[in-house]
């Protein structure tokens, strides 16, 4: 089942005229002219949708937290910032279907009673920045945002902000930061965005995903939503499949697909390519722990893995993971965890903001260590040392940036821990091994 | 590394200052600092892909906050570029589901093709290479980012050496 990118692929359906010939913006006639915002909030609570951007909290609860009693100017804030390495969704629903997402914007303002909404996109996006822009435009000039929208009386202005390049912007207090036009420090929490956000006014920061999904809950009913996937993880989901894969692409899922399915179905990923073996998978964006193939196509119970919260969630970080963001990374048995463990690690030591000096410090040792284990420098006590560094970044940060680098490291240590060991013992075959890294060794320990 | 000092005086075109001023325009009274990301994206447009100190003296004057404020946001953020480089960047993305896909392989294919290291600039100026990390775009790799565009599946050196010789002969006809 389909609902989000049902219609992506009928002609012309990123233009006004022919979204709207398809049915489109009709949630926002319903909710504006039938509803009134707590209904349409109580239909989203109902619906079980969580956050799509990783985290998934549940997007109603989180909008029922808005102070709106306090009477200051509420915002919503779009996070199109995708930065997570292996998720290239919201990227595909912006180009293809834009107005997916402006309907959604409207039908959402509606129910939090805010006047101005704000996509951050990130800065390379720069064709989608202007995709949406269009897609405003069009929007503004059929009367369905504006001043007075479809005559019901009520105002709405959206604003797309280019970021400037940074992971970390995607985290909802950094992006806040970021929108106020400052570096991308993210906030000691709380005070709670919906409380003190943008310009220190009620804010709700929700993905693109998300957003997206309201249209089909104000006009289907939270109810009907929530029957779709299963009971802990309502509705469908989209998932960007990368690595080696037969058919890497962007697909929309019903939550509790089988995870073996998902992997090897024609339908979907169609299997491993070049006729390899599977080796592991990253199934939520690179901070969530990878798995060895045994563990993300069946549980520690054996049970069959589903693709959806509770189940990829199963059995905690010692034999789980997480459904992140959909970013779903597959690794064929050519590929070394050491080497993409550093390679992960190289990114978040780039992507650190600085401010806490676990995270600042602590990705920069973990890069280093995993440069010399993956060259062939290493040795036994360098793997308990990056254990060790991990561990101590895991939770003392301000934001979960921190883990996100911890996790990765840590869960190639548990799972994959004799490929660390066999660096070390064969350092020979270490460097060889590693195609055009020869010439690029600096031994940076 | 802080910017260059150019020592010239900045002057955006009547175009540019219109755009600039359609941008403040967007964010709430009294919010205006919001609009720093985008003006500087449109100064580096403007002003040859790059911002040196006179061009972000010249944003702060224009948002009415101090140089410093500029400066900081400038360097925290990856897409802008304090130092010149080349006519084209071509910004090739090195991080795990790409390096996994021959992404490693671009880089080194590109730094043999156009003969200098990942970070550096050709001598007749046309090409910076530059390694970022990603830019989701990951069940399209290989790829890179050249300007406003991105260029995906480059698996091949033909590709690669199609694409190199079509934004050569377009720099050509410009001249």
């Amino acid at each position: 089942m389909k609902i989000l990118l049902d219609k992506v692929n009928v002609a012309g359906i990123n233009s006004l005229d022919v979204y709207r010939a398809n049915g489109g913006y009709a949630s926002v006639e319903k909710a504006l002219r039938k509803m009134t915002p707590a209904e349409i909030i109580e239909e989203v609570k109902k619906s079980g949708l969580r956050g799509r951007g990783g985290a998934g909290f549940p997007t109603g609860m989180k909008w029922s937290f808005l102070d709106k009693k306090s009477g200051r100017p509420r915002y919503l804030v779009v996070n199109a910032d995708e930065s997570e390495p292996g998720t290239f969704k919201d990227r595909y629903l912006m180009e293809h279907i834009p107005h997916l997402l402006i309907e959604g914007i409207i039908a959402s303002c509606f129910a939090l009673e805010s006047n101005l909404a704000f996509i951050y996109v990130r800065g390379e996006f720069k064709w989608i920045i202007n995709i949406l822009w269009k897609a405003i435009g069009e929007a503004r000039d059929a009367g369905l945002l504006g001043k007075n929208i479809l005559g019901t009386g009520f105002d709405l202005d959206i604003v797309v902000h280019p970021g400037g390049g940074a992971y970390i912007c995607g985290e909802e207090t950094a992006l806040l930061e970021s929108l106020e036009g400052k570096r991308g420090n993210p906030r000691l929490k709380p005070p709670f965005p919906a409380v003190v956000g943008l310009y220190g006014m009620p804010t709700v920061v929700n993905n693109v995903e998300s957003i997206a999904a309201v249209p089909w809950i104000v006009l289907n009913s939270g109810d009907a939503y929530s029957k779709i996937g299963t009971p802990k993880s309502a509705g469908t989901k989209l998932i960007s499949a990368c690595g080696n894969i037969n058919k890497p692409g962007v697909y929309e899922i019903e939550l509790g697909l089988p995870v073996e399915e998902f992997i090897f179905s024609d339908e979907w990923c169609g299997g491993i390519a070049n006729g390899k073996r599977m080796k592991a998978v990253v199934a939520g964006g690179s901070s969530v722990p990878i798995l060895p193939t045994e563990l993300i196509l069946k549980t520690a119970n054996g049970e069959k893995r589903l693709m959806s919260y509770e189940s990829l969630q199963d059995g905690g970080f010692l034999t789980g993971t997480m459904l992140g963001s959909g970013g779903f990374i597959v690794y064929d048995e050519n590929q070394c965890i050491v080497r993409n463990t550093w390679n992960f690690t190289r990114f978040y030591h780039h992507e650190s903001c600085g401010q806490c000096s676990p995270c600042r410090e602590g990705t920069g040792w973990m890069e280093r260590i995993l440069h010399k284990l993956e060259n062939g420098h290493g040795s036994m006590s360098d793997i308990e040392l990056l254990w060790d560094v991990q561990k101590k970044i895991e939770g003392n940060t301000i934001c979960p940036l921190g883990d996100a680098a911890a996790w990765p490291v840590a869960s190639a240590i548990r799972h994959f821990r004799d490929e660390f060991e066999w660096h070390v013992t064969n350092p020979k075959e270490a460097m060889e091994r590693n195609f055009g890294i020869r010439e690029k060794i600096e031994v940076a320990v | 590394m802080l910017a260059v000092k150019t020592g010239k005086q900045i002057e955006f075109s009547a175009e540019a200052l219109e755009k600039a001023s359609q941008i403040i325009s967007r964010y709430p009274e009294g919010r205006q600092k919001s609009a720093l990301l985008p003006l500087l994206h449109l100064t580096q447009n403007e002003l040859g892909g790059y911002l040196s100190v006179e061009a972000m003296d010249y944003v702060a004057r224009m948002l009415h906050i101090q140089p410093i404020e500029v400066y900081e946001v400038a360097t925290f953020y990856s897409m802008f570029n304090l130092q010149p480089v080349g006519r084209y960047m071509l910004e090739v993305c090195h991080t795990g589901p790409c390096a996994i896909r021959k992404g490693e392989w671009l880089v080194k294919y590109l730094e043999e093709k156009l003969g200098i290291k990942s970070g550096g600039t050709t001598p007749d100026g046309l090409f910076t290479l530059k390694e970022v990390e990603c830019l989701a775009a990951c069940g399209y790799a290989p790829m890179m980012q050249i300007g406003e565009r991105y260029y995906e599946f480059l698996d091949t050196p033909e590709k690669v050496d199609q694409l190199l010789n079509e934004l050569r002969s377009k720099m050509a006809q410009s001249n």
